[in-house]
């Protein structure tokens, strides 16, 4: 199964290297990190479901400079996001945004558990359950009936 | 000549999978034991053919026979020979051929264990398994066909993709194939089951080694594709959520979920039309991940448009299948009588729980996988699934199965006492605690998530072997009884322990990944990188010529707090017949730990790009992998599973049931 994605990583590698470059990180170690937890979301647009941080792929590069020159430039990190997702669509967000056409995607996860609960409970109590001892009521019950045959025979 | 042979090979094949679906089904029906013993004969021949057809393509890989073209596309005449022999695999047409040798391996298998299944179930089993192989061998006959000929003969073959000439990856796919395959005897046998009505005790016992088989090979290759991943792929990930992992992910999710509930269904007779159920959907998971790999449909839809052929055709597959099978359950499955009671509270009701997380941790990495190319297909829009969405979806529904496991093992079987069983794990508990505030008071300040995930991977590894201890052991038995008594217990009992063990180990593996540093720089000679403790320093880069590659090897000195601890080499390849770079990490493991090297650009000024890891613990993440796998294996050997159902009939003393 591992074979496609090898070919496509084959595919989209036109020059070997690494993710982030030594050249890339910024001098001040704070924003770096913010860089780096921005990027991690960020897909690269021409790889199979890679970060920008993890992809060799130039596109990857030039994303990664452009999330630290907006910083540099004094964005938050929700304003890189948004200028990202604004020249290339939802597509680079690795996590998808909380909107209604997503709504199906982030809720399945909860409406499975939750139908599948009470599917399950039903199905387990619509069952007889295991013998349980008499309560009151059915023990007298059950020694009137006793009673009464016994005074029969 | 041979190859034509190979290809008429699989044409016969064919032929006699028609026969082998059609016949026994009919004897069945017929109650005629003559048409039904059809079954096993034909499927052993079927077996044969596809094996000749496989050696066939195999030799005229072995020999370069470049006049076949598939050949010509993926090998090459100086390719090492393990490489030649992986290459039949290692594409589309040869990769498919694989799946039908297997999946007619398994249809021999179980036409040779004819004394421990009954003829009934045999040759509906067989029958069901005949169709399956019908629809693949179509599919390969008719789109695919790996014996196709290039006139005139290429003189040279293009080689293999660079990535996939490793040894891990010469060996996952067939792994992989054995578990994603291997489901479909399940699924043979669940549609046996609906198609006579009939299920029992002695069906989930018949089912169930094939299930655990299948399930632990399913394991073996995932845990080999990722280790390829991390050693090959070189920027020391180990999983991706990538689509094409999901698709057999998928699928074991819900092979693990079915191992679980055929254990139900053989010790208590409950939660059969469940199991059923689980076993069609376990193989249309394993169908699905054929279609998404296979199809072109991952790369985009667009992509899948434009050359529908193929994807057309298992697309077609899927649906008969799917659609076909849930059909017939629909109509069959209200006749099937439920069985054993229990209280929620119990064995049972834990494994209710476990499948039901389960099952909805494989509707979430489902839903994450099929959603953005339905979403594109219907309104246009694209959006990414990665990382992110898993983690704040698939993480929630794993811990809590996680944290009941210990507690469901222990619990006893029809109705259990929740408190009595936490009691017997309060040491447990306890240790496990204790790990998680020392580890906190040790790091003081680092990531949260490690002592956390390794004090649950501890409280599963203790939780699982708890149970030996207790089942052994209690106070004042001297330790050479308890010992006796520990090595006298069912397998199957070792086999849960050990499987459950090595998730722990996994969860500990994953968890201390957040402990893991790294550096990066531009070296030289003489320079180094440092990432935490560790450093490794250039000492010197080394070109070499290979039968099929030129590299360039850094060879690094490691140190630890300035002390050395020996020396690796990370590499930079050129595969020169495809002109294609790759990168080989270097790797250092120390314990269970690794130190992680490799290489990037070369700069202008001579320097070049080094990224160092250190990853304590990485190796805990495979190992707990195989170790749940050996699970799987030594349930296997259970002394039950050996022996075999009784068959009631006039067998002969009951066969070994073949474990496969």
């Amino acid at each position: 199964m591992r074979v496609i994605l090898a070919f496509l990583t084959a595919l989209v590698f036109s020059a070997t290297a690494f993710a982030v470059q030594p050249d890339e990180v910024l001098k001040d170690p704070a924003m770096e990190k913010r860089a780096r937890e921005i990027s991690v979301e960020l897909r690269c647009l021409v790889c199979q479901n890679q970060s920008i941080d993890d992809s060799d792929a130039q596109l990857a590069k030039d994303l990664r400079l452009l999330v630290r020159e907006r910083l540099v430039a004094g964005d938050s990190d929700q304003q890189v996001r948004d200028f990202l997702v604004q020249r290339y669509g939802e597509f680079v967000l690795l996590k998808p945004t909380f909107s209604a056409h997503n709504m199906l995607l982030w809720l399945t996860p909860a409406l499975v558990l939750i139908l599948g609960g009470i599917g399950a409970y039903t199905a387990l109590r619509r069952r007889p359950q295991p013998a349980q001892a008499l309560d009151d009521e059915e023990q007298k019950a059950l020694e009137a009936l006793l009673r009464r045959d016994r005074s029969a025979s | 000549m041979l190859v034509e042979a190979g290809h008429y090979a699989l044409a016969l094949a064919l032929g006699l999978s028609l026969i082998q679906f059609i016949v026994p089904l009919w004897g069945a029906r017929a109650s005629d034991p003559v048409l039904m013993s059809v079954a096993p004969a034909t499927g052993l021949a079927v077996f044969g053919c596809v094996a000749f057809s496989f050696l066939a393509l195999t030799i005229a890989y072995v020999s370069s026979d470049f006049s076949v073209l598939n050949v010509v596309q993926n090998s090459h005449s100086a390719k090492p020979l393990i490489y030649k022999i992986s290459g039949v695999w290692g594409n589309h047409e040869g990769s498919m051929l694989l799946w039908i040798l297997i999946l007619t391996l398994f249809g021999a298998v179980v036409a040779l264990a004819k004394n421990s299944i009954p003829l009934r179930l045999q040759a509906n089993t067989l029958a069901v398994q005949a169709a399956v192989t019908i629809a693949f061998l179509l599919f390969i006959l008719l789109t695919s066909n790996p014996f196709t000929r290039v006139i005139p003969a290429a003189a040279e073959g293009q080689d293999l993709n660079p990535l996939l000439q490793d040894p891990g990856l010469a060996i996952h796919p067939p792994l992989l194939y054995i578990g994603y395959v291997g489901f479909s005897i399940s699924f043979a046998f669940a549609i046996a089951a609906l198609i006579d009505g009939r299920i029992d005790a002695v069906w989930a016992r018949i089912v169930r080694p094939w299930t655990l088989g299948a399930w632990a090979f399913l394991t073996l290759g995932i845990a080999m594709g990722s280790y390829w991943a991390y050693y090959e792929l070189g920027w020391g990930g180990w999983w991706f959520w990538d689509p094409v992992e999901n698709a057999s992910l998928m699928p074991w999710l819900a092979g693990t979920a079915l191992v679980h509930s055929t254990v139900v269904m053989e010790k208590r007779d409950a939660l059969k039309v469940w199991t059923i159920l689980l076993a069609i959907l376990t193989f249309s998971l394993s169908l699905l991940g054929t279609f998404l790999v296979r199809s072109g449909v991952l790369t985009s839809v667009h992509s899948f448009a434009v050359d529908p052929e193929r994807g057309t055709f298992i697309l077609g597959i899927l649906i008969l299948f799917i659609g076909g099978s849930l059909a017939l359950f629909a109509w069959r499955a209200p006749m099937l009588k439920q069985g054993g009671l229990f209280a929620p509270v119990s064995r049972e009701g834990a494994l209710v729980l476990n499948n039901l997380f389960l099952a909805t941790a494989c509707a979430t990495v489902l839903i994450g996988t099929l959603y953005p190319l339905a979403l594109e297909v219907v309104t246009g829009d694209k959006i990414s699934v990665g990382e992110p969405f898993f983690n704040l979806t698939f993480i929630p529904l794993v811990l809590p199965l996680l944290l009941l496991l210990p507690l469901g093992q222990t619990l006893a079987w029809k109705r259990g006492n929740f408190l009595g069983t936490a009691q017997r794990l309060y040491a447990v508990f306890g240790i496990s605690i204790l790990v998680t505030i020392a580890l906190f008071a040790y790091e003081h300040g680092g990531p949260v998530a490690a002592p956390l995930g390794i004090g649950l991977g501890v409280y599963l590894v203790l939780g699982s072997l708890n149970e030996i201890v207790t089942r052994s052991w209690s106070k004042g038995t001297p330790l050479s009884v308890a010992w006796r008594k520990a090595a006298n217990l069912p397998r199957s009992t070792w086999g849960t322990a050990l499987a459950h063990a090595g998730v722990g180990l996994t969860v500990i593996g994953i968890a201390a990944t957040a402990w893991g540093v790294e550096g990066l720089a531009a070296v030289k000679v003489g320079g180094s990188v440092k990432a935490g403790n560790y450093e490794a320093r250039l000492e010197r880069v080394v070109p070499r010529i290979e039968a099929n590659f030129r590299e360039d090897a850094a060879v690094f000195t490691i140190l630890r707090n300035g002390q050395a601890l020996g020396t690796l080499e990370s590499m930079k390849r050129l595969y020169v017949t495809r002109g294609m770079p790759t990168t080989e990490a270097g790797i250092m493991t120390i314990g269970l730990g690794q130190v992680y090297a490799s290489l990037g650009e070369v700069e202008a000024d001579g320097s070049v790009g080094v990224r160092l890891y250190y990853k304590p613990l990485v190796l805990l993440i495979w190992i707990g992998s195989l170790i749940m796998a050996l699970g799987g294996g030594i349930s296997l050997t259970d002394r039950r599973l050996r022996i075999g159902a009784p068959v009631p009939a006039k067998t002969a003393p009951a066969a070994p049931v073949p474990a496969e």
